[in-house]
């Protein structure tokens, strides 16, 4: 066999119901999609890198590199199906994960739940010792407390510990001295706050070492079990990790740290969408991800996905925001809202149709599935607008019963309401889409963006339905829909860097502002995320720093980015105007500079990553040749709100160039994109479908 | 197709709760007081143009969420329509026309299209500093409580009124913060709204009449629709609460109508020397709050919903007229909704929850150096809450704010503003009520001034002598306390001196528990042992 002269890349994602393999061997593509296997995941990953090897003539020794990302880690939180996990946290402060904010995530809800501790009070041991917020110590650690406590821990059938102390992210040394005690009494892996998320707020911080603990055994278990396997088949490639923040990692630093693989899957996805931007030269961009059970919202400027320090994980009621715990690692930032395909709509006590964010998933299914499913969902809606053709759904793998989608809408939305099917289906499909809209209106404010100068990216098998109607809602006048989309986060995952981002909070204000100290913290901060790049690149980098600053007394910071250099005590003035004029970016207006308010520095964050040789971007080809329709259907056009004749394409058979005027639906086997009355669809040359308004036509 | 007109209006709807949830973002994330950025005390609404609420940001807590729903009519009222321009932005912090405390800043922003008034934007927000006494239960009326703003211009045309800037700050302890806070709360209003004006023109709308209309008599047949699940009849109910240096019984009818739930306060004791009044309209937010848990938590707030509850009462601590002082009214205020729901559970019985803490415990601290020493000075405003109430098929939430909609603070980030150290904050053994469902547990406190320095607190606790009682044979909760941690006891309300080196201890209240102990599953009571939420020598 001829050995290619391009390296073999694979990627591969674990997911909820499938795992899909996409192996790049330098401009072939290959992608499969297999089921997930609960009971042994790496499996899949072998029986997919299987078929896709076999479809490109290669064997697993041809294989040059595998990336990774997986929803194990997630679910496991999720499902709290990780180890018993001992917390060993400050003297007075034991119940700091169980009493979280103190507040109720729903205001009206007497009978409210709140989420059950990962760690539970039995589990939780508090040890005297005690360091103040500017990092001195205020009373000694009780190191024979520590040391009995070791020895009892042992034996208890413990698979890990966790340790947070209080103001650890300011001084480390009672975490550090805590965990070389433990460690003399227990072979367990011992995790500590001040490493796992340096940052202030100890619900947020204990809470994520606690996650990082209780995930560990079972993560480092799985990537051996995933290294070996490799092994035993012939395979001596690297294996990499796609972390939460979109970049890679080794395996010995995801066995370490797995908490940091929480929602990679999407990372790859936000990815996958940015490498397209930039491929176009894109700056704005929104990426929208739509599949069966949610629908994913990111917003991409320089072809970087935005990331956040927190976010939530495992929310347990109806997606609320406060339902689930938080998880304080940089990541890459995305609203995530219940609308899927398979979203389930109804009808509340104000005569409001409401969608999701229940989903009818894959079992049952949508009312027009045929599998005992009964209540309406966006597909059905999606089927009785015209939207989807009932003979052609998933290539005809399933044929969808239209009269039964008639009929659970009927019923659950259209008697109640007393709307004909047919505009009972359009209230479903403009709710979703106002929910989806909403979303990623009030997603681009709270970053400072305006959503109408985005371009849309849209993928997943739901989304190129539901694209065209958002970008009228949102005003958006150009949306790309790519190719390749359905395992759209496996190619991201051989987009993405190695990078890494290393944060720690030290409150620092500009008024006296202590440069000698905010240069150490900046070259430690550099040297770890250098550390972790370094295991997988030897190139050059790129090094990012980002100062979350605030006026003293406010309680939210904003991200500023500063240069990467030393800096001395003049520096305050500048990095103070860089403040303002972000802070006037996200709110309107800075306040004025009569006040004596102080400005402050939080956190530091410094991200590094490698660099890689980029083709030359192309631009967007917003003209072409039109095409003339051979077939017409009846789809409903919501702007104008009836049903408009739609010009039916296949896409297999459109070309770079050509020119679809809409109305129209261009089918291929796992979707179908809508373009509706007031946009045309111009083939790119790499195939994908450009949905661009009627008045940008040239 | 007048079908697809009212879908297009329901879809209207939700982009306006989204446009007032966006408001509210925007003031949390710009505030300066700890008490809204951290513990969301706030809360954010838009009006049509005769001042009738139509959507609320679900962020907020009741005592503002309803009271600014009234409060918006106060502004129309006194400022006639021909002074009103775009650009305009208007500002009070009065009790009665506000939201019941001088610390409340409510601004409200009347929305012009050209020339055209089309609605209104409102917010508020608590503050730490108002001047005064500070934030306490001492004053003897309300000009001892802090700087008073009456309905006003804080902008005209887009000017901001320096002259008032300037009182304001010659007025308050933390000048800096109160005027950032001020700048934040319009800022919200703007952004209300700018997307306001952005929608309407999307959608092809002049005003809100229309959607207004849709919404409110929607609303009204949900509500009304409720209301028919419910029996017929007037139930009464008293209550005891601590007061401030003697009881204070609160006393409250209920009747359920056909058209709505009246609620009177009539025998409820008569107006305190102290700053523990409540002006009716946080009476009735409350009152309003606890009906509408119970029978519409799904119905969203608006002028409409509101209407259902009608709210009386004779001049007493429930009606304090001006100039009663009304620093404290959340500490009798928190406590209505126990009062009514013990009506309710006459009426409904099985299906109404036990007594919990009620009112949150607050403590303001003044933090200053030891004489003759270096050191900081700092306001530093605590939010810790009790236990709640058991419910008829679940275990009292433990450690939780109800019915106030706020959070705490992280330790971590109040040990920043000042020097001040919380030696601990966790959940307290043995105060839930007992019962078939027991309370939510309570939690202890303990906190030093740092190393030369000392302290003043300001106390505003409730539930020291009236703990909250179960119900159907449910036990009480265990009482509050505060003290020093030498033993000596210190009062519930009122300011109190610390001396450096000394740590006081809070011991907040546990919730009451919900039916019979005996009936208690066998493995929920093994399992409070094992968490030490009952120790073993209870």
């Amino acid at each position: 066999m001829n050995r290619p002269a391009m390296k073999a890349r694979v990627g591969a994602d674990i997911g909820g119901t499938f795992t899909d393999v996409v192996l790049d061997t330098g401009g072939a593509l290959h992608s499969t999609k297999v089921l997930t296997n609960y009971a042994a995941p790496e499996q899949a990953i072998f029986d997919g890198l299987a078929i896709v090897l076999a479809e490109a003539g290669l064997a697993i020794t041809d294989v040059d590199v595998l990336i990774h990302g997986t929803t194990l880690a997630t679910n496991a939180l999720i499902e709290r199906r990780g180890a018993r996990t001992a917390f060993v946290t400050s003297a007075g402060f034991r119940d700091v994960i169980e009493m979280r904010t103190e507040g109720r995530f729903a205001q009206y809800d007497i009978d409210l739940r709140l989420p059950t501790p990962l760690v539970p009070r039995e589990d939780r041991f508090p040890i005297g010792g005690r360091m103040a917020a500017n990092g001195d110590e205020l009373a000694p650690l009780d190191e024979a407390g520590l040391d009995t406590l070791g020895r009892a821990l042992a034996g208890q059938g413990f698979g890990a510990v966790a340790i947070g102390f209080l103001h650890a992210y300011a001084n480390p040394l009672h975490e550090q001295r805590a965990r070389s005690i433990l460690a003399a009494h227990l072979d367990l892996p011992i995790s500590i706050s001040s490493e796992v998320s340096p940052k202030m707020r100890e619900f947020e911080r204990f809470n994520t070492v606690c996650a990082n603990a209780y995930v560990r055994p079972l993560m480092a278990d799985y990537l051996l079990r995933l290294q070996s396997r490799l092994r035993q088949l012939g395979g001596h490639c690297p294996v990499y990790l796609i972390h939460s923040g979109g970049g890679l990692m080794s395996v010995e630093a995801a066995a370490q740290f797995p908490v940091r693989l929480v929602e990679s899957g999407p990372a790859g996805g936000a990815i996958f969408a940015a490498d397209i931007a930039r491929g176009f030269g894109l700056d704005e961009v929104v990426s929208y991800d739509m599949g069966g059970t949610t629908a994913k919202i990111c917003l991409i400027n320089d072809f970087a996905p935005r990331s956040a320090q927190v976010f939530e994980v495992a929310r347990t009621t109806r997606f609320a925001k406060g339902s689930g715990m938080p998880i304080s690692i940089p990541v890459i930032e995305m609203i995530e809202i219940g609308a899927g395909g398979g979203s389930i709509a109804s009808v509340d006590a104000m005569g409001r149709i409401q969608t999701g964010p229940e989903s009818a998933g894959s079992e049952p299914g949508p009312a027009s599935y045929g599998r005992s499913g009964e209540r309406p969902t966006i597909t059905d809606a999606d089927l009785l607008l015209g939207k989807i053709d009932a003979d052609n759904f998933a290539g005809g793998a399933i044929r969808l019963d239209l009269p039964a989608a008639e009929r659970a809408v009927r019923r659950d939305v259209g008697d109640r309401l007393n709307l004909a099917p047919g505009a009972a289906a359009f209230g479903i499909a403009e709710v979703v889409d106002e929910n989806m809209a909403n979303a990623a209106r009030v997603h681009a404010v709270e970053n400072g963006k305006d959503i109408a100068g985005h371009v849309m990216i849209a993928f997943g098998g739901a989304a190129p339905l539901h694209a065209a109607r958002m970008c009228e809602k949102l005003r958006v006048r150009q949306c790309l829909i790519p190719r390749g989309a359905g395992v759209g986060s496996a190619i991201g995952f051989l987009k993405a860097p190695f990078g890494y981002e290393a944060v720690a909070s030290r409150v620092t204000p500009l008024r006296g502002f202590d440069a000698d100290a905010v240069n150490t913290l900046l070259s430690d901060l550099k040297a770890r995320a250098e550390g972790f790049v370094r295991e997988g690149a030897e190139g050059p980098t790129r090094t990012e720093l980002l100062a979350f600053m605030r006026y003293a007394g406010q309680g939210w910071e904003i991200p500023v980015p500063i240069a990467d250099r030393i800096y001395g005590p003049a520096d305050a003035a500048e990095l103070g105007e860089r403040f303002r004029t972000q802070y006037a970016r996200f709110f309107g207006r800075a306040i004025d500079g009569q006040s004596g308010l102080d400005i402050e520095i939080v956190s530091w964050s410094v991200k590094v990553e490698d660099i890689r040789p980029r083709p030359e971007a192309r631009p967007l080809l917003s003209t072409g040749t039109p095409v003339t329709p051979a077939q017409f259907r009846q789809v409903f056009d919501p702007a104008s709100g009836r049903h408009l004749a739609s010009a039916v394409f296949e896409r297999e058979r459109l070309a770079a160039g050509d020119r679809v005027v809409g109305p129209a639906v261009i089918v291929e086997r796992e979707t179908s994109t809508i373009i509706t009355s007031s946009f045309d669809a111009v083939i790119q040359q790499d195939g994908a479908i450009l949905i661009v308004a009627r008045e940008l036509r040239a | 197709m007048s079908e697809i007109a009212d879908i297009r209006l329901q879809i209207m709807w939700n982009r306006l709760i989204s446009v007032v949830e966006e408001q509210a973002m925007t003031l949390l994330r710009t505030a300066f007081s700890p008490s809204v950025r951290e513990a969301g005390d706030l809360s954010a609404g838009v009006y049509d143009a005769r001042g009738a609420m139509l959507a609320q940001a679900v962020t907020g807590t009741p005592g503002h969420v309803n009271t600014m729903a009234e409060a918006v009519g106060h502004f129309i009222d006194q400022i006639p329509r021909e002074q009103m321009f775009p650009g305009d932005t208007y500002v009070t912090n009065d009790p009665w026309f506000g939201t019941g405390h001088l610390h409340d800043i409510t601004m409200v922003t009347p929305s012009f299209i050209g020339d055209r008034l089309i609605g209104y934007f409102a917010c508020t927000a608590h503050v730490v500093d108002v001047g005064g006494r500070g934030f306490g239960a001492d004053g003897q009326s309300v000009y001892e409580e802090g700087i008073q703003i009456p309905i006003m211009k804080f902008a005209e045309r887009g000017v901001v009124n320096q002259d008032l800037i300037r009182i304001v700050r010659a007025n308050v302890r933390q000048p800096d913060q109160l005027v950032g806070d001020l700048y934040s709360l319009a800022a919200c209003n703007d952004v209300g709204h700018r997307r306001l004006v952005e929608m309407l023109e999307e959608v092809g709308l002049d005003s809100l009449q229309t959607l207004g209309a849709f919404i409110l008599s929607r609303t009204h047949e949900a509500s009304i629709e409720r209301l028919r699940g419910l029996p017929r009849g007037r139930w009464t109910s008293e209550l005891i609460t601590d007061g401030y240096d003697r009881p204070i019984r609160l006393v409250a009818a209920v009747t359920i109508g056909d058209d709505g739930v009246a609620i009177d306060f009539d025998g409820s004791d008569p107006v305190s020397p102290y700053g523990i009044n409540v002006p009716i309209a946080y009476a009735r937010a409350y009152a309003t709050y606890a009906i509408k848990c119970l029978t519409a938590p799904d119905i969203p707030n608006n002028a409409a919903s509101l209407a259902l509850v009608t709210v009386t009462s004779p001049e007493n601590i429930l009606n304090a007229r001006r100039p009663a002082p009304v620093a404290l009214r959340h500490v009798i205020g928190h406590l209505v909704p126990d009062l009514i729901f013990g009506a309710l559970a006459q009426a409904l019985p099985g299906r109404i929850l036990a007594e919990g803490a009620g009112a949150l415990w607050n403590i303001h601290m003044s933090f200053r150096p030891v004489a003759g020493q270096a050191g900081r000075h700092a306001e530093v405003l605590m939010f810790n809450s009790g236990g709640m109430g058991a419910r008829p098929t679940l275990d009292g939430l433990s450690a939780t704010a109800f019915p106030s909609g706020v959070q705490t603070m992280p330790v971590e980030a109040t040990e920043q503003t000042g020097p001040i150290i919380v030696w601990r904050k966790e959940l307290r053994p043995d105060s839930a009520g007992d019962g078939e469902f027991r309370g939510g547990l309570g939690q202890i406190i303990e906190i030093e001034a740092m190393a030369g320095h000392e302290f003043k607190v300001s106390a505003m606790l409730d539930r020291i002598h009236s703990p909250a009682a179960g119900r159907h044979g449910g036990q009480a909760g265990a009482p509050g306390r505060i003290r020093r941690a030498d033993g000596t006891p210190l009062r519930g309300k009122g300011w109190q001196s610390i001396e450096a080196g000394q740590r006081i201890v809070l011991e907040l209240p546990g919730g009451g528990g919900f039916g019979d102990p005996a009936r208690r599953d066998p493995t929920a009571r093994a399992d409070d042992r094992r968490k030490g939420y009952v120790s073993d020598r209870s």
